[in-house]
């Protein structure tokens, strides 16, 4: 029977989210019909690029099979319950494959597991010359980054995820699609919304954009934080969508955090650009036309979403090899630690110059001094004040200049000033660098698949 | 007429975060009378000023006057952003602190009528 209303939760906001969150919301919401699970940040498929190259059967998010295990004794109790999820990363059939093992071990031989491919796009980058390739946010060409691309993945949208649905999917794991099309996807399949019905999928759009990032639309990150009961056991969002389009966010009883129209403002102007062209691959939205409206403790409903054709391109995020960068931190204490701490910072980097080395860029923080956002406020250093963390990052295309950097560091603890802690880490890391390029492709370049396998 | 200057944060809340090497600040009003406050006052090339130390390249400003907000997007904000930026805040998350300490000259009168007293509800 077709239900009025559809509850999607959301129990990760990036890879390394909370392992247990799924399972605690589930738990929670026993009524829950979807549970999305988002682990892909812009560069997430850079690092999964290089696990693929080692080992052809990784290349995706490895924390989700265990979050697929800790929902085995729903299933095994009788559970409806669907998810659906971006964890395919580079490599969603080897997902799926690792995903299928232990459900069968389990004997949930029942669950069939749909698999969205189609979104990498990196032959296509790497082989084609087009303007479209140029970077969106600075027109630069492609050109001279070609080569040293690691992964381009265009941003697929709700309709494959509807179909592995509409074919009986009971997990879904996708490579690259717009994180709020986890959402659209099981609005479209259950209410059975026409795609051109543009208002309604504006609606599942934002409705996505809320629950994408879990806490952070419950209070997590919200300006007035201190004042949330509860912090510790924050609850996960819940989305209640309706036939006609509108909807409620709110999270489970008994859980820490809140929903008012406070944090579901804050999380709807979450990393947006123009709120009149909001563009993803299933709608244009315009937030311009919302209200939102108190319905009780924890719930607020939203309405009057609009939407629009989307564009006839899909964004692609892709990231290429540029250069290396290292990180050291270092406490300074005592008298004068700001002056010390910069002090120490240019005698580390004129040793790494007279070995031969000229950084070819560099920042020297003093945590504690405002330099999380440096120059923008002047904090008066107290003359209580007397310690601060000195970082100092510096990046390089020789990874051999940053070797030399990363040996010097550890000198200032005997030539240094009095007072200088936190050594015990170790030398810093010399860690690549992936460089971030959005850019368009043509809708016919991209061929989504959807396969529906049996476990 | 009496002057006051206050923080930003007396009269509106925020959030940030990072879109490639650029970042948005949303700023949203407790109430339409700080909205209407923060519609002539908070433009775009005051808080652009506010930020010159982070060397941002155009800052544009949309209205959103059904949320009582402003959204603030500050374009090659963050010398690179995420893999590539250098600083400790390569995201932009601590942009949304940060304008909320931008001091704001606001009349008495309207402060008085802007401020937010209340309890969450």
């Amino acid at each position: 029977m077709k239900k009025d209303i559809l509850r999607i939760g959301n129990a990760s906001a990036f890879w390394g989210d909370s392992p247990h969150a799924p399972a605690n919301l589930v738990g929670q919401q026993p009524d829950l019909d979807y549970l999305t699970l988002d682990y892909l940040a812009e560069v997430s498929m850079s690092i999964m690029a290089i696990q693929r190259e080692k080992d052809p059967s990784k290349g995706y998010a490895e924390d989700f099979v265990n979050v697929v295990s800790s929902l085995i004794p729903f299933w095994q109790k009788g559970s409806l319950l669907k998810v659906i999820t971006n964890a395919g990363g580079l490599n969603p059939h080897a997902c799926a494959k690792a995903c299928a093992q232990i459900l069968s071990q389990a004997g949930c031989n029942h669950l069939k597991i749909g698999v969205v491919a189609g979104d990498d796009v990196l032959l296509i980058l790497r082989n084609q010359d087009q303007p479209s390739f140029n970077n969106l946010e600075t027109n630069e060409p492609l050109k001279k980054n070609r080569k040293n691309l690691v992964s381009a993945n265009a941003y697929l949208g709700a309709k494959p995820i509807a179909e592995a649905l509409q074919r009986s999917a009971d997990i879904v794991i996708t490579g690259r699609v717009a994180d709020p099309s986890l959402t659209v996807g099981p609005c479209v399949a259950h209410f059975k919304w026409e795609w051109d019905d543009y208002d309604r999928i504006a609606a599942a759009t934002i409705a996505g954009h809320l629950i994408e990032c879990g806490t952070q639309v419950t209070g997590g990150i919200s300006t007035r934080w201190m004042e949330l009961p509860d912090p510790a056991t924050i609850g996960f969002p819940v989305v209640e969508m309706s036939s006609d389009g509108s909807f409620v966010i709110t999270k489970p009883q008994q859980t820490g955090g809140r929903v008012t129209e406070e944090t579901v403002k804050e999380q709807l102007l979450y990393e947006i650009g123009d709120p009149d062209q909001y563009i993803s691959p299933d709608a244009i939205v315009s937030f311009l036309s919302l209200t939102l409206q108190k319905e009780g403790k924890d719930r607020i409903k939203i309405s009057g979403a609009k939407g629009r054709a989307p564009p006839s391109t899909y964004k692609v995020s892709a990231t290429y090899r540029d250069g290396f960068k290292a990180e050291a931190m270092l406490g300074i204490y005592g008298q004068e630690s700001a002056k010390k701490a910069r002090l120490c910072g240019e005698i580390i980097l004129s040793k790494v110059r007279k070995a031969g080395y000229e950084i070819e860029r560099f920042h020297l923080e003093c945590l504690g001094q405002g330099d999380i956002v440096p120059g923008v406020l002047h904090i008066p250093s107290p003359p209580a004040l007397k310690e601060c963390i000195l970082r100092i990052c510096v990046s390089d295309h020789r990874k051999e200049a940053l070797e030399c950097f990363s040996k010097e560091i550890a000198s200032l603890v005997t030539c240094g000033p009095q007072g200088v802690v936190g050594y015990t880490i170790g030398r810093p890391k010399c860690r690549p660098i992936f460089g971030y390029w959005p850019c368009l492709i043509d809708n016919s370049h991209v061929k989504p698949c959807v396969e529906v396998l049996s476990i | 007429m009496t002057i006051e200057i206050v923080h930003l944060g007396k009269i509106a809340y925020a959030r940030s975060g990072d879109k490639g090497s650029s970042a948005n600040v949303g700023v949203i009003a407790y109430n339409s009378q700080a909205y209407e406050f923060l519609l002539d006052y908070l433009t775009a090339e005051k808080v652009h000023e506010y930020f010159l130390p982070l060397a941002p390249r155009k800052t544009t400003r949309y209205e959103l006057s059904n949320l009582w907000a402003l959204n603030f997007v500050l374009e090659g904000v963050l010398a690179g952003g995420g893999s590539q930026s250098l600083r400790y805040d390569s995201q932009g998350k601590a942009l949304g602190q940060a304008l909320l300490e931008m001091p704001i000259e606001i009349p008495t009168q309207i402060l008085y009528r802007c401020c937010y007293e209340g309890e969450i509800q």
